[in-house]
Formats: C-alpha cells, structure tokens, sequence
C-alpha cells in the first residue's frame, strides 16, 4: 500500500486558466526519499500542499495510506510538514515550538517531555531547548523544524525546499544530515525543491515537473541517463544536454559524453567538427562552448565538458566525437524520448 | 548601508545647519505654541486662584487639589473615566478582533466592507456623536422604535437611552466602541498580515485548529501591535471631551461624567480656571505613564 497517493490531482486557481496542477499520478513507496523536482513555478509546492492538505484541489483525489483525504483537514492527516521559511513558532521556545504538535494533538501531557528530548537529541538540539527562534543560525532553525516534524512521528514528512535558507557551506552538511536522517528515521518523505544537485544526491526517485505536469519520475541515474524528454534532458545537468535537430529528430548528448575523437575508444560514434569560442577553467575540468562546423548542424551551438589534461585554443576547430549510445533522441513536434536509430550526419 | 545612509545625511545636515532649523522648526513651533504653552499655563493655574473675568492671581498652593479631590464630582468623574476607558478597550479589542479575522482572507465585496468599517473613524467626532444623539433621543429614538415595533419595549414608557444612569453609562461606552473600532481594525489588520502565513499554517498541520491558532499563535504573535491599539485607545477615550460633553454632558446627575468635560464644564463654563486647570493637570501623570509605556511597546514591536 502506498503511503502517498495522488490520482489525476489537478490545481486550477483561476478558472479558464492553465491548473498550477494538472492530471498528477504519483504513488510513494514505503519508506522512500521521493524529490518533486521543477523550476519555480512548476507546480511542485502546490503538489504537496494539496497533500499536506493546506490547498484544496480542483478536481482528483489524494489518498494517504489507502485512504482518500481530500476532506480532511491537515490535522486529521497526520502528516509533518516543514516548511521553506520553518515557520517556527517566534514566540515560543525551542521545547514549546518542539511540544506544540503533541499539546494541539491531546498527547498526554506527562508525555511531552520525553518525546520532545527524544527529538531534540535525534537532532542534536538539546542544548538549545530554552531558546527563543530568533536566537538561533539558520541551521539550528532548520534542525528546530525538523525536531518539530518528527516529535509526533508522522506517517509521512513533507519538505519544501527546506535547504534553500541556508548558505552554499551549511546547505552541503545539512543535506548530509537530512540524508542521515531520513535513513535513521526510514518514514516517507517527499522533498521539493528546484535545485538538480539536493534532487540527484538526496532522492531515492525524482519526479520532474514543468508546468504543473509529470514529466518523467525515476531514479536519479534514470531520469539522468535516460530522460524522458527534452525538458527533462535539459533541466537537469549542468551544463544541460546538447541538443541538436537532424532529419525532422532532435539528438542529444550530454557535455561529458562530448570529448576529443582520439579519446573515444568506442568504434559506434559520431564525429563532429568543433570550433572552440570560449574556454572556462572550473579546477577540475573546462567548460568549453562553442560552434559545430560543417555536415547539418553546421553552426549550432554546443557546450563540451572536459577533465583537465588538453589545452585549447580559442577559435580552433578540433575534431570531437559522441560514443553513439550516449546519444538521445526525441521527436521534434512532441519532445518525447524516441527509440534511438542511426544517424547520417554528413 | 544604513548606517553610511546615516552618516551621509548627519553629514548633509551638518553642512547647512539653517536647512535643518528650516525643516523641523514649523513642528517645534506648533508643539510650543498649541501644546506647550497651554500646557504651561494649565500647570500655573492650577496652583493659583484664577478666575475668568478676574485680573487677580495668587498662588494658593496645592488648595485647588484639595478642593477637588474632596467634590463628589470629582470622584464621579475619575471613576467613570476609567470605567468607561477599561470598557471600551475591552469590548473594542474583542470586535477589533473579530472583524480583522473576518477581513482578513479576500471576499467579494471586501472593499466596501473595509471602507464602511473605516467610515465612524474618518467622520468628525462631534459629528458622529450628534448622530447618536438622534439615535438615542428620548422621543425619536429609531432604536427604540424598532425595539416597540418587535415588541421589546413599551410604547408608553420607552427606554430613556440617555436619561437612566445604566444606560447612558452604557450608551456612552458604545458610542467610544463605534468610534475607535475602525481605528483598532485597521491596525490590527496590518499586525496580522504582519505574521507570515506559513505561520498559522504550520500550526494546522501540527493539528491546531481555529481556537488553539487563534488564542496561542497568532495573539501572542501580535501582543506589541495590540498593545499599541489598546494604548492609543486608552488615550483617546481618557481624553475624549466631545462624546460625553454632546451625548449628555456628564448626566444624569454626573453618572457620565468623565475628567476632560468636568474640566471644561467647571473652568470655561463656570469660569473656576483653576478648578479646571488643576482637573486637567490631575490626568498628567495617569497619561504619562501610558504614553511611557506606549512607547516601548512600541520599541518592542520593532525589535520582534
């Protein structure tokens, strides 16, 4: 049985306007990290507020462990939230804000305190219980607000885009800590979030979506490696996959599958002619950009990642290659992943 | 970058020190004149015997204190002030409430419900109070026409609104509620959209309902802003001279009266300046302490 979910959940806030939402099928499984990647505006945050049950839906149904849920009130959900800005209680302190769910939910009251040390030394926020939020890092806020999610030990966690708050240094031990977490816990959680790395290293599964629809829901590695169509392809990766339009198909390949023809040991591929226009040096590798010359794609622009150990000249035309399985195709009119076929280039 | 804002202007307006005498002196003038100066004045009357029509002054001491102190009036006066204050601060903050709930969330028509709410506070007072007046006439009341016509009230001997000592003590407190209920509406309107939503949504998710988000979130979160609205209604009622001197100037028999119209009927009126300095100076200390107090609540509000 799974834990969350939607069938064709659809969000519309003004009637005649595209749903914020549109036809969602989703289904978690027991015990997984799901990531609701998109960019903003993508329809990732009303997804799950309508499963947290803060926005009503339009027309489909939620079911949270086999029950539908559409009527009931976030409350009866039994669900955890936490939120993008933590929405800690101000006034209260860290052990109040921690014991506030079991007070609103008629725990018993001689309950409180060791469910809300057991949270807070999951956390390790038991120095900080007499706190008020406002004295507290954003890291030990975000901590705060997990402490706050856990204490009622929720059939399933809710987070929206909980790292973002954070800056560039804290966000990476933080994401290390919410992954240990989420592994100590085992409960449910869905993730949101617009940022392709947190998606990639966090999600056991990444649902991607774009204009309030699904556009692919795999496996990182899958929806890496095989995506399902040219949103997907270019959203996610950075620098995003190359895309190219022959015979009435679009190929694609990604910047690293794009490398030197004599570093290519693969005999299946396929050769380009690359004019170099810009060279970036990021430590480890170069990002070069630049223009195809000759055969059908004379003149398109791509973008080639290499490790350290050539060097380039700017405005030099070398000769580089894609290993043929690296290359995806989609169709023009749809932008849907196609089978893969031969090529002719030339 | 405020504080190089800061340093920018101190150092503009240290270059030409006649602009900023230019800019602020207008205020310092009109608080010296209209404000200072009475005050002054009322603080020197009040220890002296001045009379209107008399070119005598001495100075008596604190005998004009004493005096009034002892005056029935007096004690009618500075209980009903504070009844009527601690009233209406308790029955304006409840409906202010009420109604800054109600308007909270977008409704059709909302606009127009937040103007004709807005409506008693942008009215003169005077004004409005006139208005009541006619509503609480003894003859043509429209209240207690309604109230015989739904067969309430007897037609032959009709509620006297102004006349009876319960009811015009209550007709009085309702009059000040009208009046500064736009005022603490709208203020704390902005305190709660003040408070972020993921707020009160957080609180439903951790199984809070209306009640417990209401009484335990989202009030505390405002007490500095309904601190200032109790305040600035405190003051406004305390000091307030037009409804009662018009609804019925402190009758029957001083059960309305109130400090602000026993100095005005006892020093203009009948010409005791003294009298009716030394009643207005009696509320200096009660209205510096609010104000004191206002003000770091104030400062509260901002560091919060």
């Amino acid at each position: 049985m799974a834990v969350v979910e939607t069938r064709k959940l659809t969000k519309v806030f003004k009637e005649g306007e595209l749903g914020a939402v549109n036809e969602v099928d989703l289904e978690t499984r027991e015990g997984e990290f799901l990531v609701f990647l998109g960019p903003s505006g993508s329809g990732k945050t009303t997804l799950l507020r309508m499963i947290a049950g803060l926005e009503t839906p339009t027309s489909g149904e939620i079911l949270i462990g086999g029950k539908v849920v559409n009527d009931l009130t976030p409350r009866e959900r039994r669900i955890a939230m936490v939120f993008q800005s933590y929405a800690l209680y101000p006034h209260l302190t860290v052990y109040k804000n921690i014991a506030f769910p079991l007070k609103a939910q008629n725990v018993p009251r001689n309950l409180h305190k060791a469910k809300v040390e057991w949270a807070a030394s999951l956390l390790g926020i038991g120095g900080l219980l007499q706190r008020k939020p406002r004295e507290l890092s954003g890291g030990e806020r975000q901590r705060v607000a997990l402490a706050r999610a856990i204490v009622r030990e929720p059939s399933v966690f809710l987070l929206d885009e909980p790292l973002s708050n954070l800056d560039a240094k804290l966000r990476l031990s933080a994401r290390e800590e919410l992954e240990r977490f989420h592994r100590r816990v085992g409960t449910t959680t869905i993730y949101v979030t617009h940022d392709q790395v947190e998606a990639m290293a966090m999600g056991d599964r990444v649902m991607v979506l774009n204009k309030g629809a699904v556009r692919q829901i795999g496996t990182p590695r899958e929806v890496y490696d095989d995506p399902a169509d040219t949103f997907v392809a270019t959203f996610l990766g950075s620098p995003p996959m190359n895309l190219i339009e022959n015979d009435g198909i679009i190929v694609g390949f990604r910047p690293e599958h794009f490398r030197l023809a004599e570093d290519i040991r693969e005999s299946a591929r396929v050769v380009f002619k690359f004019r170099v226009e810009n060279v970036e040096y990021l430590g480890a590798e170069f990002i070069l950009s630049g223009i195809l010359v000759g055969g059908k794609g004379d003149g398109k622009k791509v973008i080639a990642r290499l490790l350290l150990g050539h060097s380039f000249e700017i405005g030099t035309t070398y000769e580089f290659a894609v290993p043929q399985h690296h290359l995806k195709f989609f169709d023009r009119s749809t932008e849907k992943k196609i089978p893969p076929r031969p090529l002719t280039w030339q | 970058m405020a504080i190089n804002a800061a340093k920018v202007k101190s150092v503009g307006a240290a270059q030409s020190p006649l602009l900023g005498f230019a800019m602020f002196g207008p205020a310092v003038l009109y608080i010296l004149l209209l404000i200072g100066a009475p005050f002054c004045l009322a603080i020197f009357y009040a220890f002296s015997d001045a009379r209107i029509g008399s070119n005598e002054l001495h100075f008596v001491g604190l005998e004009n204190f004493r005096s009034i102190l002892q005056s029935p009036s007096f004690r009618a006066a500075l209980k009903n002030s504070i009844i009527f204050t601690v009233a209406a601060q308790i029955i304006v903050m409840v409906c202010a409430n009420i109604l800054s709930i109600a308007l909270e969330k977008p409704f059709r028509g909302r606009g127009l419900v937040r103007f004709l709410i807005l409506l008693p506070w942008v009215a003169p007072v005077s004004l409005g109070t006139i208005g009541w007046k006619w509503i609480l006439d003894s003859i043509y009341s429209v209240i207690t026409w309604v109230l015989v016509w739904l067969g309430f009230a007897n037609k032959y001997s009709p509620p006297m609104w102004l006349g009876q000592d319960g009811l015009a003590i209550t007709s009085v407190i309702l009059v000040h509620c009208w009046r500064l209920i736009p005022f603490s509406t709208v203020i704390l309107l902005a305190g709660r959209s003040a408070i972020p939503k993921e707020i009160p949504e957080a609180a439903a998710i951790d199984g809070a309902g209306f009640w417990r988000t209401t009484f335990q979130i989202n009030l505390p979160i405002m007490t500095p802003i309904l601190g200032v609205a109790v305040l600035f209604g405190t003051i406004f009622t305390f000091t307030d001279l037009a409804v009662v001197n018009l609804l019925t100037n402190g009758g029957p028999y001083d059960s309305t009266q109130t400090l602000p119209n026993l100095a005005f009927t006892q020093g203009i009126q009948g010409s005791d300046l003294a009298a009716g300095a030394a009643i207005s100076v009696f509320l200096v200390p009660v209205l510096v302490a609010i104000a004191y107090l206002m003000l770091r609540v104030a400062h509260r509000a901002e560091v919060v």
